[in-house]
């Protein structure tokens, strides 16, 4: 390298890790924020101040100890556990039977799968709505947003089985060849195999249940007993509606267990986004 | 002779059952998808459209009102255009802020040789922000009297608009809560970006080709794919946008969440209403099941012509995952 060629790689250096760095200030900043505001006492929380004077780690404890918040962890462990558990059971057979059968109508259920995979819950939300409320009587609980995710998640299938395709046909012929059923084949051959996409499609199960609000609003509102953590969230700032800072600190207790689940799944979760895009 | 006729029938009724037991396997395999299917969505959808040429509380009965509601909605119900104005502004305004920079930081991703892991992270962790509580802080943030973005603007000798409280700011306010969880977007074209063939930059260095040229007629072409997919997956997401405006309208409003306490959506001057939330709002709150039903089916219409146009993408969503 000559010495212009070095100089220009050391200021190309220099200003794509500058960008780099003011990117990351836009993405830390408001955490950093929120954070610090949730260390305050309520009166600061209120003044322009970006850092507190007194570090309230109080405010953790308060938050925690308000009526209704160690219910509201309990229903969201429930609804996003079982859901994971029951989404991920449900979804292996219909994406192994898209992905590795031959069948009249496969092109078909594909597409139904993506198109629902595409359609927001509100569009058939009344008549569910009634379906669960007025003849099961089911309203005021998680169980009309738990008990349809034993029956198979769009997104989940498709996700499974854009995995699936990439697993090759040979290892099944050898295993059918072997005189392995199809159901065998599956529990033994291609799960072991599939543990990744499958633990990808745990995650964002998990994810997205711990995120639902629209679900537990429609069913859950009337009744705090129900509530989950995303949806009692909003309503605990309504309760404290100028303490900042608690709601701050509640924030903060709300995010934590995705961004530490996050640290401890990172490969898995980034390999399932890049597969919901590039691997079409 | 005769068995020989005989073998053939055994043979075809012996290729009868095995496509039997097949289709049977097929189906035990696809049994879930097929009851979700059926009773969660096609039954609750027909319904939806049976409701909506009705009149009905939920209470009573649905009576027949023919296209009642549907006139209703498209002429006089005044939620409905601007919703359908401020998706159009979300969909235009938000989706390309959001594909835009997301390509940015991905490619600022690939050419970041110290700390990339710690970079990509820090970029990557607000997308798993659960939504009610990046509003929040967001609207905590951009609090127009006490938030530090003002604070900070202020400091810089800036305008301090107010965001989530004035109806001109209230949706520039959700576009950066969009792109702030941008992450998504990055690893897609982060992944995109790192299988465009090297041999192809190399040969336009080589013909002297600028860094623009380079990325004009090399990156852009080859990562077209993703940046339609990216589009029509942002559209698609804009107009299901539903727990972020609502949930900052509200907080923004000074409105009691939870039980009991209704809320007007569109906080302020009905510039955060989207077509998900007066679903919710005209069934939920004003319990009337056939215009919320109206407005259900065009929400469902919108979003299945764009999947349409998603799956209609060269090699397409179902064109199977090989490499």
């Amino acid at each position: 390298m000559t010495p212009a060629h070095r100089r220009t790689a050391v200021l190309q250096w220099i200003a794509v890790h500058s960008l780099a760095i003011a990117a990351a200030l836009f993405f830390v900043l408001p955490f950093v924020f929120v954070f610090l505001t949730s260390l305050m006492t309520d009166q600061q929380a209120l003044t322009r101040d970006l850092v507190p004077d007194t570090w309230v780690w109080e405010n953790y404890a308060k938050v925690w100890d308000t009526p209704g918040f160690l219910t509201w962890w309990r229903n969201t462990l429930l609804y996003a556990g079982l859901g994971t558990v029951l989404t991920v059971a449900s979804s292996i057979p219909v994406a192994y039977a898209l992905a590795k059968f031959r069948f009249r109508g496969q092109r078909v259920s594909m597409l139904l799968v993506i198109a629902m995979m595409m359609l927001p819950p509100q569009v058939v939300i009344i008549p569910m709505y009634l379906f669960w409320a007025q003849q099961l009587d089911l309203s005021g609980t998680l169980w009309p947003l738990i008990i349809p995710l034993a029956f198979g998640d769009a997104f989940s299938i498709f996700l499974l089985r854009q995995f699936l395709l990439t697993i090759p046909d040979e290892y099944l012929d050898a295993a059918r060849v072997d005189g392995c059923g199809e159901l065998r084949a599956l529990l033994r051959v291609v799960l072991p195999m599939a543990k990744p996409g499958i633990a990808a499609v745990a995650l964002f199960s998990f994810f997205s249940l711990w995120n639902d609000y629209f679900g537990p609003q429609i069913y859950a509102s009337d009744n705090p007993a129900a509530w989950t953590l995303s949806y009692g969230l909003e309503s605990f700032k309504g309760a404290h509606h100028t303490n900042w800072n608690l709601t701050m600190a509640a924030t903060v207790l709300v995010m934590a267990p995705v961004i530490v689940l996050f640290f401890f799944a990172q490969k898995a979760f980034v390999e399932g986004v890049t597969l919901t895009g590039v691997k079409g | 002779m005769i068995t020989d006729t005989l073998r053939a029938k055994r043979r075809r009724s012996a290729l009868v059952a095995k496509r039997r037991r097949t289709a049977l396997r097929t189906l035990a395999f696809m049994a879930p998808w097929l009851i979700g299917f059926a009773v969660f969505f096609a039954y609750p959808l027909l319904s939806t459209v049976y409701f909506s040429f009705t009149k009905y509380d939920g209470f009573r009965p649905p009576v027949f009102n023919g296209l009642d509601n549907w006139t209703y909605v498209f002429t006089q119900y005044p939620q409905f255009w601007p919703a359908m104005r401020n998706t159009l502004w979300l969909v235009v305004v938000m989706v390309a802020c959001r594909v835009v920079f997301g390509l940015g930081v991905g490619l600022l991703i690939t050419k970041v040789k110290t700390g990339t892991g710690i970079f990509r992270t820090l970029f990557y962790l607000p997308y798993l922000a659960p939504p009610v509580a990046a509003t929040l802080s967001f609207v905590f943030l951009l609090n127009p009297g006490t938030g530090p973005v003002n604070t900070l603007l202020d400091g810089a000798g800036l305008p301090q608009p107010g965001w989530f409280t004035d109806a001109d700011w209230s949706k520039p306010a959700l576009t950066m809560l969009a792109v702030w969880g941008v992450g998504d977007l990055m690893v897609i074209f982060m992944a995109a970006l790192l299988d465009v063939p090297k041999e192809q930059y190399e040969a336009a260095e080589l013909d002297g080709a600028g860094a623009w040229q380079r990325f004009r007629h090399i990156t852009l072409p080859n990562i077209s794919p993703i940046i339609l997919f990216a589009v029509v997956t942002g559209v698609i997401q804009a107009m299901q946008y539903y727990t972020q405006p609502l949930v900052a309208g509200k907080v923004a409003a000074g409105v009691i969440g939870g039980s009991g306490q209704q809320f007007e959506p569109g906080y302020p001057d009905k510039s955060t209403l989207t077509l998900p939330q007066i679903v919710y709002n005209t069934g939920f709150q004003r319990f009337d099941y056939g215009t919320a039903c109206v407005l259900a089916l065009v929400l469902f219409t919108l979003c299945m012509a764009f999947t349409a146009l998603l799956m209609r993408r060269r090699g397409g969503l179902i064109g199977g995952g090989h490499r």
